[in-house]
């Protein structure tokens, strides 16, 4: 199997399923010509041509909304917010129109559409380049939520998202574009929305993570081995819907759990993921269920020390471990 | 469901405590907020009030019997309008896992062994942990925890449950499992108390009684004062020195004022209240002789609290004068006066008795010349004030007669060295001669 990096399995996915389905297409800030300001198109325009991969004006609400009409029509926009921070002003179209649609029509329309859109901090971004914005959506029925940490994930998740049948936000780390590589078959796979997945089998201590920090967890799963601790890995892959049993099976194996995620700790998707497993693992929980996240400040600073002390890395993932694993 | 009660923290540094009497019987109905039972920590008596309303189940530490802050005295069923039957009925609800600590916990309740030094999460059970011992019927107390402060993990009772429970366990406690990973080795196996541990001795000299000796079985207070006397001796070195004040002209002074003294303020002026201050204002000059030792280092406390000794006949209290720099002569002696008779009416509270960062220790009450006072840990030095004599002394070449005291010293010489102390003695001296019978108070 070849090797690639993360972004190029982004690139694989949209290049087959367009030509897969003529009703795939891409729209974006810069998605076409220019091929997207991290490449995630690169070599699309040329390929399928400006119908199919659509230069918009810098306005995240028309992006939206646009692909959320289109798709009503029965097309299958993938759109792409050039970071997730813009993805503000198409909030409302994302959260009152794509996620309401089937619900609201009885069943008579529905949104297949995918928004793409880069998160995450760790590349000197700052304040409008680096945002987590998982929560602000987690929490809105009708939206699924995929958070892919490898390029495998990467491929065969977009897929999944552009060949399902409702919105899908496909937030993808911008740190792990070129940082991550791994195995990538070259023939069509897919990989199921809603499921987790065991990244690393231990039975000290069960880390439930996803995206960027789910390297930083199996780095500290690997370094803690040496010590003795041995670390249960849990990739979520998809927020929303929640692999609920997969989160079950990896609380049993050890009953210490941590959770692990760059968003801010308050109100971030950890607080669900513990509230789950509490109301529903109680008497396989062998120590407080532990959060490890971002700081609750209001953005990722600009000065490079201060993003690093904001950004999570492997070392306070260990500390983190260590301190469930000795309780 | 039955609640276990624990003995409560009833001070800053009290660890254990003393049942001395129970207030309440099985059965009983007790409200929140009532008292128990009378508990002897340290050095106070205390009552333990209810932290909730309900019946009084059982009683799991007996009168007479010391257990350690947090371990479970007593059980209170908090069924509601049950009566007097709901509380037995109630009591065979408990889960198993309950029955089986309160059964092991009977047995050894008097000899309760420490193998850890801290223990403080040796009864916090998981709820994994409660679950697997109930399913397996595993005695808790008999499983060592290898978790922080002695608690048990789940993994603890894996390894139990792979050796074969505690029921059936081998006469070799440690299980072989040939298949355990390498990086187990390093975790501390989990090993069994023997049931028939002995109970622990408290002290170690073994005299032969005699006909016509009594025992006499130690108080509370007792062995507080034995246990804390042999740590200051045992650990801090003790160095002494003492000088000589010419204090007449502050016999004279007190002399001239004790009558109005006592007519205004209804209490006698004595000289304590003069030796305070001029040790207080001594350890503000002195920062580092208003000092505790913390292990690893030097504290200097920046609140001037006065320990000071007040004997009673069984039993020698140290309660504090808190801010002693912030008040007066009349204020320092309404704070003696009001202390010595807390301690006499045997009412002092935790609160009086915490604090102290110097002592000053009055033996020349008693008519003591000289003494070599034992530090109140983990004070940096106790100062003690010996008699005030008339003696003959030189004086610009002349016999005069002259009040003279003893002012001793003992210093912790891990903090202080003879300089520091000296000067400050020195000070303390100046400060007392410089009465004179016009000084204002």
């Amino acid at each position: 199997m070849p090797v690639i990096s993360y972004i190029d399995a982004v690139t694989q996915a949209l290049r087959e399923e367009m030509q897969r389905d003529e009703k795939v297409f891409v729209l974006g800030e810069d998605v076409g010509v220019r091929g997207g300001v991290f490449r995630a198109t690169d070599g699309l325009y040329k390929e399928f041509g400006a119908e199919r991969v659509i230069d918009t004006p810098l306005t995240e609400s028309a992006i939206a909304g646009v692909a959320i009409g289109a798709s009503v029509y029965g097309m299958r926009p993938v759109a792409e917010m050039q970071f997730a921070d813009f993805i503000m002003p198409a909030y409302n179209q994302i959260v009152s129109e794509a996620a309401k649609m089937r619900y609201r029509s009885n069943n008579d329309w529905h949104c297949p559409l995918v928004i793409r859109a880069p998160y995450g901090g760790g590349v000197h971004g700052a304040l409008y380049h680096s945002q987590s914005v998982e929560k602000l959506f987690a929490g809105v029925p009708g939206l699924k939520i995929v958070m892919p940490s490898t390029p495998y994930d990467v491929k065969g998740l977009l897929k999944s998202a552009i060949r399902d049948e409702d919105p899908v936000l496909f937030f993808e780390h911008k740190r792990c574009y070129r940082l991550i590589k791994g195995e990538v078959p070259t023939e069509d796979y897919t990989v199921p929305i809603g499921k987790a997945e065991v990244k690393r089998e231990g039975d000290d201590v069960t880390v439930i993570s996803y995206g960027l920090s789910l390297h930083f967890a199996l780095k500290a799963a690997e370094d803690l081995e040496k010590e003795g601790i041995s670390v249960h890995v849990l990739d979520l892959r998809t927020i929303v819907p929640l692999d609920k049993e997969a989160i079950l099976e990896a609380t049993a194996k050890t009953g210490k759990v941590l959770i692990v995620h760059e968003d801010n700790l308050t109100g971030g998707f950890g607080g669900e993921v513990s509230a789950f497993i509490t109301e529903n693992a109680f008497f396989e929980l062998d120590a407080p269920i532990r959060r490890l996240a971002g700081p609750d400040v209001p953005a990722m600073p600009y000065s490079p020390p201060l993003e690093k002390e904001f950004m999570l890395n492997p070392e306070k993932v260990k500390d983190a471990i260590r301190e469930l694993a000795e309780f | 469901m039955a609640t276990d009660i624990t003995m409560p923290q009833l001070g800053e540094s009290v660890t254990e405590g003393t049942i001395t009497k129970w207030l309440k019987a099985p059965g009983d109905s007790v409200d929140k907020y009532e008292p128990l039972c009378e508990v002897a920590t340290d050095k106070v008596n205390a009552e333990v009030p209810a932290v909730m309303s309900g019946t009084m189940t059982e009683i799991v530490t007996e009168e007479g019997v010391t257990v350690a802050v947090g371990e479970i005295i007593c059980r209170i069923d908090d069924a509601q309008g049950k009566g007097g039957e709901g509380a037995s009925s109630a009591k065979k609800e408990e889960p198993a896992y309950d029955h089986a600590g309160t059964t092991a916990r009977s047995d050894s309740a008097a000899s309760h062994t420490e193998t850890n030094s801290d223990s403080s999460m040796k009864r916090r059970y998981s709820p994994a942990v409660l679950q697997l011992a109930e399913k397996h019927h595993i005695d808790l107390e008999q499983v060592d925890g290898s978790g922080r402060g002695g608690r048990i993990t789940r993994k603890d009772i894996q390894k139990v449950i792979e050796s074969g429970g505690t029921s059936q366990r081998q006469p070799s406690t440690t299980p072989e499992v040939p298949s355990m990973k390498q990086d187990e080795t390093k975790e501390a196996t989990p090993t069994f108390n023997q049931k028939e541990s002995t109970p622990v001795q408290t002290s170690t000299p073994s005299h032969g009684l005699e006909p016509g000796d009594t025992e006499v079985p130690l108080s509370s207070v007792r062995k507080t004062i034995a246990q804390r006397m042999v740590q200051s001796k045992h650990e801090a070195p003790h160095a002494w020195t003492m000088v000589q004040a010419d204090v007449s002209g502050l016999v004279k002074l007190r002399e001239k004022l004790k009558g109005d003294f006592k007519k205004q303020e209804g209490i006698s002026l004595t000289y304590m209240p003069f030796f305070i201050k001029a040790v207080v204002d001594t350890l503000k000059e002195f920062p580092k002789v208003n000092a505790v030792w913390g292990g690893d280092k030097i504290i200097l406390k920046k609140r001037i609290n006065i320990s000071i000794a007040v004997a009673t006949d069984e039993a020698l209290y140290v309660p504090v004068i808190k801010d002693a720099d912030e008040k007066s002569i009349l204020g320092i002696a309404k704070a003696v006066h009001h202390l010595a008779e807390k301690t006499r009416a045997g009412k002092l509270t935790m609160d009086d008795l915490a604090g102290g960062t110097f002592t000053v220790n009055n033996t020349g009450s008693f008519g003591s010349i000289a003494s070599q006072p034992i530090i109140n840990q983990p004070q940096a030095a106790i100062i003690s004030m010996e008699s005030i004599v008339k003696q003959p002394v030189i004086k610009d070449d002349m016999i005069a007669i002259r009040d003279l005291v003893n002012l001793c010293l003992s210093l912790d010489h891990r903090i202080l060295d003879g300089l520091m102390a000296g000067r400050f003695l020195a000070r303390v001296k100046e400060r007392l001669e410089a009465y004179t019978p016009e000084s204002t108070i």
